[in-house]
């Protein structure tokens, strides 16, 4: 009985939460309410997705209001594949917020915190998991106002003018989307993304329709900061408390990518978006400029968080570029980059943290002789450096590798080329903080550094180590995302 | 096709060593007692393959699936037979020595160094056993990786100036250009297996197959091939074990392991014979050959000078695939071990001199043979082998080169090959002529030295024995290495 209302669940759990911690005033006790929370969602999204691979598609009317009236959650191989990838992002995480939290953050301030980052997971499942395009931007919303809050809190003032930022960027973003949605509304009279997917096509190059088209388009690629809409982002990821960085960076773009995935795809049509409107020349060449743009801007940063913001923005250019190629190859790399860098760069973030806990700065020259002082850290780091440069055994090998494969079937030699370049300029930032943390001695006269503690160094390995398991085991994650590809692209099921 | 657990533990074996190393890192004796115990093991596992192999079986394992249609697969056949055989086998005379020159030179993080250096002997069984270019690559990048800290073992910035063109060069070139015609090989030919006569044949043609081998022969940044080599002078920093072991024989024997793999297995000989685009290949090949000898006239360092030298025997074995004969196939494979045997010698003796003398610079050991006779001795027959004179090993493969290339119908390279053992002659030999019969210079202060310590100069007394030992058994190498270039 109970496991028919998973996909409410999976939304209504955190959601509650969030205010029950805010009545917990006690900070630990929040703390223990978030983090069961997060793993009781990391379950349902597990049985969620075993259910959609083994029976097909999911879908739930909320309060029993048939589609496309009520508000239908729809889960097939995609969404499910996303909120998996959002649940273990913050069941991996929570664990590891309590001492990063405790450091950076006023006590006061702990139940908020972990308030605002229960809304948030909770904004992150709900665009995933909703068949609606309002109920969508509904959700979107609530994920970027608690983001807002989660930026602000970080320990120095520039993080209150970034979150400033990101707030501006990011309700221009969510009111793009809304816009494209009302002119949607307009024209077809409905809501639900499976119906707008029926009405749609008889009206073809409808002028209202294009514009509803170019709105989602720039909404969502503010949203999941694409070049050149992308200047929120490495402020707010710089800022932002540790354990909130991480976790955005592996959740907040993807999900962006996600709501441009099903617009482009399941709403407007991969024919509509790509042969009739020729997107892929939009996109494509934005992918290939953010990709070499950002990867050289990395190269000379010195603040080490900055520098990985860079590196997203890079990574995300790689992710458009697989879904730009709209093959059945290229969004299967687009698609399990997704995955790959969320876990990824979600443990270097967490590896950061832990730098900022012990040393108290994540600029380049105070990591001098990490390497010695904090061995698992900064070993954690490497391994996720050689996972954003992609070699082999490692899960950004596996993106790479059906990325240039798709480039090479549409015999665009550039693209592979340019993509493998990527990767070189990657060696370069990767291998600057290797050199500092490695060959050089520790400062003279520096305070003594401890390794991280268990509780924040675990969280770390366990999103490394999935990078590099994924790297060898690519069963579970090729094949969803060939899976999802195929749906996509064929307009199946 | 039988299966064979020996594979799999060749490669666990320096993998558990290296834990254990890393271990015992407080207990110096027991720590380079596992050394010793795993490297003979290793061997004792990789020697356990021949005759399986030589019987015409090929023993292989699977381990996992990691793409559709590219699992990581091992498969032994002779080549990679006789790589592994040298690698295992002159890690064992490489460790013996190292006890001796690390603590001689009183080196630190030598845990790390001996750790290192198992992960590295992983890496290049990894790369011995690979069963398709995938395996092959994974293990390539993962001996880049783990031989980065061996070259930059001494933290000062000129080994981390090397350590940035070392990791430029090799991750540059392999993910730049070998990752890229792996991938068009797999889009053309839909499979990356090691396969007898080649993948290749029918799936491209003309000019193509030549931009396709021009990827694979750059990409192979460790085969050191002209303009691409100037990672090999750079990892020169590094502690001597690490030259010779890793810079002599496993990375730079790897890179042209994998040459001749792609040659052979990829494309295959006659496929590449008959495409006739491997003629740039050749001269490119000729062109190293002598121009690193000439480089190598010039370098007064003696580390320099061997690196050299052994950026142009390399391309003997680059030159021998592209001639793409029988016997300039058989001729470059049996380079990889009988020049690995001869430079190893080299590189001890080099290191011996350092630890004993202290001195790097040639024109610093006039007259110090006289006061080091064994290990200027040893240096004279590794050099010979090297040069290819009798009666040492190194004659056959030079031999079969030759022969390749009059098989080849190729006579310039004949010219080549034998303008080339001059050079050889001029910029070696006269190191132990100096050192023999050279004036004493002002710098040398007999009383002051003695011969290197006696674990350096056990290990140079095996390989220069080795070299010798070689010149006698062309024949169970022949007939090891024959089946690969027979249709």
């Amino acid at each position: 009985m109970i496991a028919d209302h998973l996909p409410a669940l999976q939304i209504v759990v955190p959601l509650i939460s969030a205010p029950l911690c805010l009545l917990l005033r006690r900070g630990a006790l929040a703390w223990g309410l978030a983090l069961l929370t997060s793993w009781a969602a990391l379950a349902m999204s597990i049985l969620l997705l075993s259910r959609v691979l083994r029976e097909g598609p999911i879908s739930y009317a909320l309060g029993d209001w048939a589609a496309p009236w009520g508000i239908e959650y729809r889960v097939d191989a995609v969404n499910a594949f996303v909120i998996l990838i959002v649940a273990a992002v913050g069941a991996v995480i929570l664990p590891y917020a309590r001492r990063s939290v405790a450091h950076e953050i006023p006590a006061v301030q702990h139940s908020a915190f972990y308030a605002a980052f229960l809304l948030c997971l909770t904004g992150l499942l709900g665009v995933s998991i909703t068949g609606d395009a309002f109920n969508l931007f509904v959700f979107l919303e609530i994920s970027s106002l608690s983001s807002y809050v989660l930026i602000a809190l970080g320990r120095s003032r520039q993080a209150l003018t970034a979150s400033f930022q990101y707030l501006v960027m990011g309700t221009i973003g969510a009111t793009f989307i809304v816009i494209g949605i009302g002119l949607l509304y307009m024209v077809t009279g409905t809501l639900n993304m499976a119906d707008l997917a029926l009405r749609l096509p008889p009206f073809g190059e409808n002028r209202t329709v294009l514009v509803a088209f170019a709105f989602l388009t720039v909404g969502a690629s503010l949203k999941l900061a694409l070049f050149p809409l992308h200047f929120w982002l490495p402020n707010a990821y710089t800022y932002a408390p540790s354990a909130v960085t991480g976790f955005l960076a592996a959740t907040a773009t993807k999900v962006a990518v996600y709501i441009l995935l099903r617009f482009f795809f399941t709403v407007f049509g991969s024919e509509f978006a790509i042969e009739t409107l020729t997107l892929h020349y939009l996109l494509v060449p934005l992918a290939v400029i953010a990709v070499l743009v950002c990867s050289t801007v990395a190269i000379f940063q010195d603040n080490i968080k900055r520098m990985l913001a860079y590196s997203s923005l890079a990574q995300i250019g790689y992710m458009i570029l697989g879904i730009g190629l709209a093959t059945p190859t290229g969004l299967t790399a687009g698609i399990v980059h997704l995955f790959n860098h969320a876990m990824t760069k979600g443990g270097l973030f967490l590896a950061l943290g832990c730098v900022a806990l012990r040393v108290g700065s994540v600029k380049l020259e105070s990591m001098q002789g990490l390497g010695r002082t904090m061995p698992w850290t900064m070993f954690a780091f490497v391994l996720g450096g050689l996972s954003l440069i992609g070699v082999p055994l490692t899960a950004g090998f596996i993106s790479k590798w059906y990325l240039v494969q798709a480039a090479l079937e549409q015999d665009s030699w550039l693209l592979a080329a340019l993509v493998l370049i990527g990767s070189l300029l990657a060696v370069i930032y990767i291998w600057r903080v290797v050199e500092v943390a490695y060959l050089r001695p520790l400062p003279a006269g520096a305070a003594a550094v401890r390794e991280a503690p268990l509780s924040m160094l675990i969280p770390t390995w366990v999103l490394i180590g999935a990078s590099i398991y994924f790297g060898i085991d690519t069963s579970l994650t090729v094949g969803v995302a060939r899976r999802a590809a195929v749906m996509l692209l064929g307009g199946g099921s | 096709m039988t299966p064979a657990p020996a594979i799999l533990l060749s490669m666990f074996l320096p993998l558990a060593c290296a834990l254990l190393i890393s271990m015992s890192g407080r207990w110096p004796n027991v720590r380079e007692g596992v050394t010793l115990v795993t490297a003979t093991l290793l061997f004792l596992t990789v020697l356990s393959l021949v005759p399986t192999v030589v019987a015409g079986s090929r023993p292989e394992a699977t381990l996992i699936e990691m793409l559709p249609g590219l699992p990581l697969r091992f498969v032994v056949e002779p080549l990679g037979m006789l790589f592994a055989l040298v690698a295992s086998g002159l890690w064992i005379a490489n460790s013996i020595y190292s006890i001796g020159y690390m603590r001689g030179n009183k080196e630190a993080h030598q845990t790390r160094f001996y750790a290192c250096f198992a992960l590295a002997l992983a890496s290049t069984m990894g790369i011995a056993f690979a069963g398709n270019m995938m395996t092959l690559f994974v293990f390539y990048e993962a001996l880049t990786l783990t031989t980065y800290p061996l070259v930059t073992h001494s933290g000062t910035p000129e080994a981390m100036r090397a350590g940035r063109t070392y990791l430029g060069i090799l991750l540059g070139t392999s993910i730049g250009l070998q990752l890229l015609a792996i991938l068009w090989t797999w889009q053309i030919a839909g499979t990356l297996d090691f396969t007898a006569g080649g993948i290749l044949n029918g799936k491209v043609a003309g000019p193509m197959v030549g931009v396709l081998l021009l990827l694979y022969m750059y990409g192979i940044g460790k085969a050191a091939l002209m303009p691409l080599h100037r990672w090999l002078p750079a990892a020169m920093v590094a502690p001597t074990p690490v030259s010779a072991l890793l810079h002599a024989v496993a990375v730079v024997k790897a890179g042209v392991f994998t040459v001749m793999k792609v040659a052979v297995y990829i494309f295959g000989i006659d496929f590449l014979r008959d495409s006739g685009q491997s003629q740039w290949l050749l001269y490119i090949a000729a062109a190293t050959v002598l121009i690193a000898s000439l480089v190598a006239l010039t370098k007064d360092n003696l580390k320099a000078r061997l690196a050299y030298s052994t950026i142009s025997q390399l391309a003997y074995v680059v030159l021998g695939a592209a001639l793409a004969t029988r016997w300039g196939v058989i001729g470059g494979s049996m380079q990889i071990a009988m020049h690995a045997m001869g430079k190893i010698t080299l590189f001890f003796c080099a290191g011996a001199i350092y630890t004993a003398a202290h001195k790097t610079e040639i024109s610093d050991m006039s007259g110090l043979g006289r006061i080091m006779p064994f290990t200027f001795g040893a240096f004279a027959i590794g050099a010979m082998s090297v040069i290819g004179l009798p009666p040492f090993g190194g004659l056959w493969s030079k031999w079969y080169l030759i022969l390749g290339s009059i098989q080849a119908d190729e006579m310039i390279m004949v010219g080549v090959l034998i303008l080339s053992s001059l050079l050889n002659v001029a910029y070696l030999l006269s190191i132990p002529l100096i050192g023999f019969f050279g004036k004493a210079t002002g710098g040398v202060q007999p009383a002051a030295i003695k011969e290197a310590p006696l674990a350096c100069l056990i290990a140079i007394g095996l390989t220069a024995l080795g070299c010798l030992l070689l010149f006698f058994l062309p024949g169970p190498l022949f007939s090891l290495l024959a089946p690969i270039a027979t249709p």
